[in-house]
């Protein structure tokens, strides 16, 4: 049933039932979502198809880099804690704690993405380039850092996004559904790292 | 208030359970894809039904979504065909 609401004198505007009941914005922001799982779930194909042809595929990966993959995974989730904390507080019509939290979700983040660069440089330093490396298949570097690239800038541009939503509702141009829209795109980068650090880091452990 | 939102201390055990799956991945599960790939799964699933709010949103919301991206995502495993062709039917380029 569609709620016709028409606004006097010129250029009705005819407002329309919201589609699955959710504010059509909503609604983008989740088909960009199933779109970019697609995205990521074709990266993570295609990495396991060059990993699985290659014979000598490397395993680089030892205690420190699984140590420091887990702590970005318990930075990553806490932000997805905190940008649901954020958005509790915005929904309650608490403006100064919803951007607090929002901005400590925006601060670790970033540490995510410091921690993602230090291991980043860390590989390079051993020799890890886009297509070749001291330990086997030549692959390994492009499929790797392409991987792990795509989710960095995902992270980053969640960032930047966030911040600027956070600005936007504190001056009152946003309000609370834009902040909750930014949140479900936050939490779809923290779910996408679940699945990386199994195929990319956990699979590639080295033996000692 | 948004009823959507459910109770704090929900969003608080599900994120200690998704951190304690990340920990099982790492000290109990790995080099083992198949049982780490099941432990993703939950943990996404945690997350889209609990962080994300589907739970409490419309059913169909749910079935426009989810299966499809499913059926994508199981789809891409025509890939191993041709990943184990290069495997096992030609010399390893080196």
């Amino acid at each position: 049933m569609s709620e016709a609401n028409l606004a006097a004198g010129h250029g009705a505007d005819v407002m329309e039932a919201r589609p699955f009941a959710i504010p059509s914005k909503k609604l983008v922001m989740w088909l960009f979502i199933i779109s970019d799982a697609c995205t990521f779930g074709a990266m993570l194909f295609a990495y396991g198809y060059i990993k699985n042809a290659a014979a000598d595929w490397p395993h680089p990966f030892e205690n420190s880099s699984i140590m420091n993959a887990l702590l970005m995974t318990f930075i990553l989730v806490t932000s997805s804690l905190t940008i649901l904390i954020a958005t509790r507080h915005a929904k309650g019509g608490d403006k100064s704690k919803a951007l607090m939290w929002t901005f400590i979700t925006v601060v670790l983040g970033l540490a995510f993405a410091a921690l993602h660069l230090k291991e980043w440089f860390g590989l390079i330093g051993e020799g890890v380039r886009l297509f070749q490396n001291p330990w086997g298949a030549p692959m390994f570097g492009a499929s790797f850092f392409a991987v792990t690239g795509l989710h960095l800038a995902h992270v980053v541009s969640g960032a930047i996004a966030l911040t600027v939503v956070a600005l936007g509702y504190k001056r009152g141009r946003y309000n609370s559904d834009d902040l909750e829209i930014w949140s479900l795109y936050w939490h779809f980068v923290d779910l996408v790292w679940m699945f990386v650090v199994p195929i990319v880091y956990l699979m590639n452990a080295s033996a000692g | 208030m948004d009823s959507n939102q459910g109770s704090i201390t929900t969003d608080i055990v599900v994120y200690a359970v998704i951190l304690l799956l990340a920990c099982a991945q790492v000290f109990v599960l790995r080099g083992h894809l198949l049982p780490m790939l099941v432990v993703a799964a939950i943990q996404a699933y945690l997350a889209v039904m609990f962080f994300m709010h589907l739970r409490t949103e419309k059913s169909t919301l749910r079935l426009a979504l989810i299966p499809v991206t499913l059926f994508v995502l199981v789809m891409m495993n025509m890939v191993w065909a041709d990943s184990y062709r290069l495997m096992h039917m030609k010399p390893f380029a080196k």
